[in-house]
Parts: structure tokens; C-alpha cells; sequence
């Protein structure tokens, strides 16, 4: 134990050594884009004298009193907790039945779920333009040709619309943690509670459920963040007229050329999920501790 | 009498027959085990009484009605397994009150019950802890109290000794036996851990590739072994080549130079089945080398070339001398002592 305090400043420096091209990577690119997109935030812009490196809060005022900024992060965040919701309510039983299935079937199908991560997110969320995209939608038309429907239903531009396309999107992740802390659960627990004279519900409710909550709880936090920052299916099914707090910096950065109002946005919606995150798993652990750790 | 019934009880997979023409009945407040090597179809047998699966063919009963019908969650088995399977999410008291909840038992009635069985498994003062902060055999009483804290009118345990350390399971061994005595459970247990079976036990079912191969109590089966297997799989056995002599009269039983009276029935080749402990080293008998001499505390394990081949001798260490490696000894033993077949056959 004498010769540890030695070796250990030895083993730190080697492991700063390690660690160090890692971290160079980390820094260069992601702490530093990230301190000078906060600093961004603080300058200012002027439709004829563009950025000036001054320190203001003038876009920080202007997110936090516009009314207009606060519908944008309230339909953001109603939009991630309604996806993740979907999620949850869907992908939950989803993992449970294809952890039951045998063998053969249970690859087949986990390659099913897994198969649309292979697949880019904007073909994804184009291919639900293309069945509810307006008059020419493909399910659209056939709903009307049968009589079912007079107009085309609404999708596009709607937020239903952006919850759907999201809650497609986000669904493997969803599934996949879900089957990994099913993973976890003993086989025979489900036998054991049905020999001690619970019917299927009860074992769903009271065993298997609880089980899987810190599984179902990663999910949504996954979902959650990914959801919340989502641009692809947003900028498409939502478009313009129902801007996100993504679409909204990529509009703020790209075509007013607002710099600074653009990284407050970005940079805000960073710190709120971010707390969001943290915050939840807090919870979690603290309510899961005793029992999984 | 019988209060537990299989009857011609069959369970194919497939075209795989993993149990097949399974008959016993147990009576009541019995303790039976299923013993045999993995993949035997003890398991298997186990499940289809628990109604986790359903059997192919034949019929359990349980005090004369019909098992199989009834869903397993009614059937009001106690079950304990392999992996205790308890509820991680629970503490001690809610596993073991979880029965009693499904039962609509009342709140304080189930209460006291969950003390007093935890109490009786030696948890007294565990209710609140979690499955994953106690040990292994603590984990077991759980496991083994919430089968029991619902008073089941039979209890079936899946191997469950088999996670313990060996100390640890003797133990376990003694407080089953008791605990099972005092409340007369009948009780069934699989396992492949022939001491357990042989100290637990009222009565062994001894099985192998999907049927019985015998039904007897611990003695019976140790020293009457019905089949080779059987010999084999409980305890050490030897077995070698002998003839019976029928040209004199009265005829006798040959194995090189040891030789006794023959019993009747037989002719011709045979095989002596003997248990090693059985054999004693005396101034007549079989010819033998003792080829190695292993020292094992409370006996003395001798691997000794015969006449008839390879023979295993166990001697308490009783203080007497022993023979030494390499010595000439003559092996000798009484004729009630060892089983015959007809050489060639296999049970």
C-alpha cells in the first residue's frame, strides 16, 4: 500500500497520455463550437451591418419576451412528449411480444424493427408525404375514391402529422430498450407468479411491468431528446408553417442570416433538454436505486 | 392413500418423446424426488404437474380430480425454481404476501402470515430488504416461504439447492427436511444431485431418457438398484463378469477365484453388480493388485486390477492397517450384498 500513492501518479499521467487524442477530438470539435456558439448568442445584428462581436442580451430579451419564441419551444416539447408517449404506449408491448416470440420469428422480426434505422430519415418522412400528402397522397386518394373521406385528412402541416412521421422515426429506440431490460427479467418469474395464482393482467401490471420501467423511462428519455432536436421530419411534414425550435434556428441561421438569434435558440434549446434529461434520470435512479441496482 | 396421481403421464416436443409412460402416485405429506441427469425429463415432469405445460398423453390427478384442466394459476401449487425467480421489485415480505394477495387474503391475516412464515424459514427481521441485497440462500428462504405461506397441497421444487455452495446446501438440506416434516407438505423435488435426493427423500423416482428406471425409497434404491443406470448414477458400483456353473450340483457362481453358491433362476454368463464399500480384503477370493490407494479422511479408496478387471474397494478408516500400493490382496464379499443379471443385459 506504501508504493501506491508512486504508482498511481504514474497511472494517472499515462491515463491523461491515453486519453489525451480523445479528448484534442472532443474539445476541437465540440467544446469549442459550442462555447462560440454560446458567445454567438450574446452579438449582435443588423439587417445591413451583420454580426458585430459585442457582448448584449438583446436576442436572449427577445426569445424570452417574444410570445412567438414560446409557442415555438411549447409546440417542440408538446410535439417530443407526444412522440415519446406514442412510443411508449406502442413500443412497449411491441418489445414484450417479440421478446416471447421463438427463435426464428424473434430475428425476423427484430430485423423488421431495426430495419428502418437503415433507411434515412428523409426518405422515411417523404414516404409519409407521399400516402398523405394533400389531394395527390396515395391514401389520401383512395380514402376519397371509396367515398370514406370527402377532402384529403389533414397531415401535412399539422402537428398530428409531425407526432406520427416522429413517433415512426423514433420507435427502434424505443423497442430496443425496452428489449434490452426485458433481457434482464428471470424466464421463469412470469410462472412463479402465475403459480402463486395471478391471471395475465395481474403478472403484466404488477411483475413485468414494473420490470421494465427503467427500460420503457431510457427509452423515453432517448426519444424524448431526439424528438425535441428533430429537423428532418419537422422541416418536411411540418414545414414552414409549423416551425420547431430546430426548424426555427436552421431558418434563424440560413435565411434571415440572424446568426446570434439563431444560437440563442439553438443554444436554449440545448440547456432545456438538457435539464430535462438530467432531471428525469435523477428521478429514475433515485426511484429504481433500491431496487436495480 | 394417493393423493398425487401421474398416470401413463407422456410429453412429446416435435417428434422428441422427453417423457414418456411416467406412472406414480405420492401420498399425502410424501416427500418424492425426481433424479436423473440433465435432460432426463425430471424438469419436464415437474412443469406439466406445476400446468406449465401441457402433457401429450395420460392423466394427473390430485386427490382424485383431474389436474390438467385446471389453469395453473388455480391449481395452488408451491413452486420454487432454479433461479428462485422472485419478484426484484418487491421486498422479502410484499414476494412472499403477493399469494396471499391474490388469494383476496384480508390485510392483517396476511400480515401475520408473511411474519410468521419468514420467521419459519429463519428471516425474521429480513421483511423489508430487497431480493438483490441478500445472499444466495437468503434469496432461497424467500423463494421458499412464498411457496409455502399459501399453504399449497403440494410443493414442487425445481433444483432448488443447486445455486447454494456446498456447505451452505447441507444446511438448506436439513432445514427443508424439517420444515417439510412440521407442516407435511407433500413435496416434490427434482434434482441431479444424488445425496440430496438420498437424504431428503422419502422415496426416490429414479429416471433417465424420459422414463422411470426405479421408484424406491432412498435404501432400496442404494442398495437394490433395479438397472445398471441406476446402480451407476447413485453412488459408486461395480460391475464384472462372472459365470454360473450349473454342471455340479449344487451349481455354483464363478468370478475367478472367488466362488458361492448360485442362486436360482440363472445360467451361463452373468454380471455381479457390488457396491465398493461392500468388498471387503480377506484371505480367500478374488485375485487382486491394488494399483492405487487414495486417503479421503473418514475411508480409503482402493483402485485395484482383478481377475475380473477393474474394481474400486472402499474401507472406513476405521484404524486398522491398510494394504499397500502394489500389494496382492484377495477380495472377498457376501453373497446378499451384490445384484446379478444376465451378462449382456443392460438393466
Amino acid at each position: 500500500m506504501s508504493a501506491a500513492p508512486a504508482t498511481d501518479g504514474r497511472d494517472a499521467r499515462t491515463a491523461w497520455l491515453l486519453t489525451a487524442p480523445a479528448l484534442m477530438l472532443f474539445v476541437g470539435v465540440l467544446v469549442i463550437p459550442l462555447a462560440m456558439t454560446v458567445m454567438l448568442s450574446f452579438h449582435d445584428w443588423g439587417q445591413y451591418k451583420g454580426i458585430e462581436p459585442v457582448f448584449i442580451l438583446k436576442n436572449w430579451h427577445e426569445v424570452a419576451t417574444d410570445p412567438y419564441f414560446a409557442e415555438m419551444f411549447w409546440r417542440t416539447f408538446r410535439i417530443a412528449l407526444l412522440t415519446t408517449l406514442i412510443t411508449a404506449v406502442l413500443g412497449a408491448p411491441e418489445a414484450y411480444i417479440l421478446n416471447r416470440m421463438s427463435g426464428r420469428w424473434k430475428s425476423f422480426f427484430l430485423l423488421v424493427i431495426l430495419g428502418p434505422l437503415l433507411i434515412s430519415v428523409v426518405a422515411r418522412t417523404l414516404g409519409w408525404a407521399l400516402l398523405f400528402g394533400g389531394n395527390n397522397g396515395l391514401v389520401n386518394k383512395l380514402l376519397m375514391s371509396l367515398g370514406l373521406i370527402g377532402s384529403p385528412l389533414p397531415f401535412m402541416f399539422t402537428e398530428t402529422g409531425v407526432v406520427i412521421a416522429l413517433a415512426h422515426v423514433m420507435m427502434p429506440f424505443m423497442v430496443l430498450s425496452v428489449w434490452a431490460a426485458l433481457q434482464r427479467v428471470d424466464p421463469q418469474i412470469e410462472n412463479a407468479a402465475l403459480s402463486l395464482g395471478a391471471g395475465p393482467f395481474t403478472i403484466i401490471r404488477r411483475i413485468v411491468l414494473p420490470q421494465i420501467m427503467p427500460g420503457v423511462l431510457s427509452g423515453a428519455i432517448i426519444v424524448f431528446s431526439l424528438s425535441a432536436s428533430a429537423f428532418a421530419t419537422p422541416a418536411i411534414i411540418g414545414g414552414r408553417r409549423l416551425k420547431v425550435a430546430a426548424t426555427l434556428a436552421y431558418d434563424e441561421f440560413l435565411n434571415t442570416l440572424n446568426w446570434p438569434l439563431g444560437a440563442a435558440v439553438a443554444v436554449l434549446l440545448l440547456v432545456a433538454l438538457v435539464l430535462i434529461v438530467v432531471g428525469s434520470n435523477a428521478l429514475i435512479e433515485r426511484r429504481y436505486a433500491e431496487v436495480f441496482r | 392413500m394417493s393423493f398425487l396421481e401421474l398416470e401413463r403421464v407422456a410429453k412429446q416436443f416435435g417428434t422428441q418423446t422427453v417423457v414418456d409412460d411416467f406412472s406414480l402416485t405420492v401420498g399425502k405429506g410424501e416427500f418424492v424426488s425426481f433424479l436423473g441427469p440433465s435432460g432426463c425429463g425430471k424438469t419436464t415432469t415437474l412443469q406439466m404437474i406445476a400446468g406449465f405445460l401441457d402433457p401429450s398423453r395420460g392423466a394427473i390427478r390430485l386427490e382424485g380430480h383431474d389436474l390438467t384442466v385446471v389453469q395453473p394459476a388455480k391449481r395452488g401449487l408451491g413452486i420454487v425454481f432454479q433461479s428462485y425467480a422472485l419478484f426484484p421489485h418487491m421486498t422479502a415480505a410484499e414476494n412472499v404476501a403477493f399469494g396471499l394477495e391474490m388469494r383476496r387474503v384480508p390485510r392483517s391475516e396476511c400480515r401475520e402470515r408473511v411474519r410468521a412464515t419468514l420467521a419459519m424459514v429463519g428471516l425474521a427481521g429480513y421483511e423489508e430488504r430487497y431480493p438483490r441485497r441478500m445472499s444466495g440462500g437468503q434469496q432461497q428462504r424467500v423463494a421458499l416461504a412464498r411457496a409455502l405461506v399459501i399453504r399449497p397441497s403440494v410443493l414442487l421444487l425445481d433444483e432448488p439447492l443447486s445455486n447454494l455452495d456446498a456447505k451452505l446446501r447441507e444446511e438448506m438440506q436439513i432445514e427443508l427436511r424439517q420444515i417439510q416434516r412440521n407442516l407435511g407438505t407433500t413435496t416434490i423435488l427434482v434434482t441431479h444431485d444424488q445425496n440430496e435426493a438420498m437424504s431428503l427423500s422419502d422415496r426416490i423416482v429414479v429416471m433417465s431418457q424420459g422414463r422411470i428406471e426405479q421408484i424406491g425409497t432412498p435404501q432400496e434404491t442404494y442398495e437394490r438398484p433395479a438397472s445398471a443406470f441406476v446402480s451407476q448414477f447413485l453412488g459408486k458400483t461395480n460391475d464384472f463378469a462372472a459365470t454360473i456353473d450349473r454342471t455340479a450340483t449344487p451349481g455354483r457362481l464363478i468370478a475367478g477365484s472367488w466362488s458361492a453358491p448360485a442362486p436360482a433362476g440363472l445360467a451361463g454368463p452373468v454380471t455381479i453388480s457390488i457396491r465398493p464399500e461392500r468388498i471387503g480384503f480377506c484371505d480367500a477370493g478374488l485375485a487382486a493388485k491394488i494399483v492405487t490407494r487414495i486417503f479421503q479422511g473418514n475411508h480409503w479408496l482402493f483402485q485395484c486390477e482383478s481377475e475380473c478387471g477393474a474394481v474400486i474397494v472402499i474401507r472406513q478408516n476405521d484404524g486398522q492397517p491398510q494394504p499397500a500400493e502394489g500389494e496382492a490382496v484377495r477380495l472377498a464379499w457376501r453373497p446378499e450384498d451384490m445384484s446379478l443379471r444376465r451378462a449382456g443385459d443392460a438393466a
